[in-house]
């Protein structure tokens, strides 16, 4: 159990109402004692110290802070940590395996899908959150889907090329599998 | 931590909810999907002292028809489940044209419609769409339920006639005479921007007439304008070039835009007429295809 105080102190301790929650975040359970006031960006970044998680604009327009909430993306500056009590979070960290790179992550290195890199945490999990339900999209649907993430670097066109090229691996991948299958 | 504190409940009834909001006596907000609700207590403009979420609670998250026609959408449905609901375009056009331009997808996977109508901000546009197809919001209290229609829901800009004990439960749209047809268009500077124009827009048919009609105006007013006196013109014929004329006129002298960073009254006025026009002519001629 992690006390959130030490590093998100409250403005008085002594009245302070705390709330217990349990939250997965990639794949691994927290238990958690927060304010209800505390945003869910927060909690993630100085609570768990997972900083891949970016703070952009933080009035709900940008994307940067976007994070899957089971499976769904989410402006998690937008959210209350409470809210997450019993949920699934994945955040960037939460996509590349001890050895390798996500398909999504391979894509946007191979392609120059980032710049300054700023947006690039918001853009790869709402980029999963589409392919996850939507293997081969159109360029259209890419654009669509990501409409939500503002990259001011303005460096668009290699994002989107990005989630295509990492959609056609991901279905690559997939049916090696499916070969692979006795 | 920008937000000011508040206690948190999340119960799991809607009568727990209620009890919660009577014991806070007006101090007390209720969360939903929290899209526009949480920037607001991030800047303070929103202070309450508890907050009720209603996520927690089962039996909220609904869309769909009646066997009778009615049209229901619980306070848990998301902006997201009726943009990917297929069967939306045939049972409520309007409302499918409407769900993909709310804000942003991402946005739009929390946000819900309901949630949307208590905010009540003239740039909503949900506002506009149910107030242009007839609907009312289901409020429950503490001595059971009553529906308030949408046009008379809200009392002003960010401002709803809820009483501070009563929670909107469901947004209902009644059974249409005839078949139903409609669109939304919004001009927005960029996804996510709040409308520089939106307009609703729905036609019910009945043996080729226009049974009832429906105009509901986002961002030209102090909240959203139903233009009944442009809809009045097009009940009672089919629809035609004159009658479609007349109501895009009729919606542009109706709305009362302001001239701001987003453009100009006339700019504003114009692009009613423009949208009015633009879907209209859209449906005849849809219309006369399947005629």
């Amino acid at each position: 159990m992690t006390s959130l105080f030490a590093v998100v102190p409250a403005e008085s301790s002594d009245d302070t109402p705390v709330r217990r929650i349990t939250v997965s975040v990639n794949g691994k359970r927290h238990t958690l004692d927060v304010e209800p006031r505390l945003l869910l960006a927060h909690m993630i970044r100085q609570g768990l110290e997972l900083t891949g998680t970016h703070i952009g604009c933080d009035t709900t327009n940008c994307g940067a802070c976007t994070v899957l909430i089971d499976g769904a993306p989410v402006k998690s500056c937008t959210m209350f940590a409470v809210q997450a009590d019993g949920h699934e979070v994945t955040t960037v960290e939460g996509l590349a395996s001890a050895s390798e790179l996500h398909p999504i992550q391979e894509g946007f290195r191979d392609e120059h899908g980032l710049q300054c890199g700023f947006c690039t945490p918001g853009m790869m999990l709402t980029a999963k959150a589409l392919l996850d339900e939507n293997p081969d999209p159109t360029e259209d649907e890419v654009r669509w889907a990501l409409s939500g993430n503002l990259c001011r670097c303005t460096g668009y066109q290699n994002i989107v090329k990005s989630v295509i090229l990492a959609a056609a691996r991901l279905r690559a991948n997939n049916h090696v599998e499916e070969d692979e299958a006795p | 931590m920008y937000p000011s504190k508040f206690s948190y409940e999340a119960p799991e009834t809607i009568d727990a909810a209620v009890a919660l909001l009577r014991e806070a006596r007006g101090e007390a907000k209720v969360l939903a999907g929290g899209q526009s609700l949480v920037p607001m207590m991030k800047l303070r403009f929103a202070s309450p002292e508890t907050l009720v979420d209603i996520n927690n609670i089962p039996g909220l998250a609904y869309h769909g028809a009646d066997p009778d026609g009615t049209y229901r959408i619980g306070a848990l449905c998301r902006h997201v489940d009726l943009e990917k609901d297929g069967n939306l375009v045939s049972e409520q056009p309007t409302m499918a044209a409407a769900a993909p331009l709310i804000a942003d997808p991402i946005v739009r996977t929390r946000g819900t419609l309901v949630g949307s109508l208590c905010h009540s901000d003239p740039q909503g546009d949900w506002a506009s769409v149910m107030s242009a197809l007839g609907g009312s919001i289901v409020a429950q209290g503490p001595d059971g339920r009553r529906s308030i229609p949408c046009i008379d829901f809200t009392n002003g800009p960010f401002q709803n006639v809820l009483a501070f004990d009563e929670i909107a439960v469901e947004a209902f749209v009644p059974a249409p005479m005839g078949n139903r047809a409609g669109g939304y268009l919004k001009l927005e500077r960029r996804v996510g921007d709040f409308a520089t124009v939106g307009v609703a827009v729905s036609l019910e048919f009945s043996g080729g007439q226009v049974a009832r009609a429906g105009i509901g105006l986002t961002g030209v007013g102090p909240s959203t304008i139903c233009a009944d006196e442009a809809a009045e013109v097009l009940v009672g014929e089919d629809l035609n070039a004159a009658s479609i004329d007349r109501a895009a006129a009729l919606a542009a002298e109706i709305s009362q835009p302001r001239s701001d960073h987003r453009g100009s009254e006339a700019y504003k006025r114009h692009i009613v007429a423009t949208f009015v026009m633009r879907i209209l002519s859209n449906l005849q001629r849809t219309t006369q295809e399947v005629a």
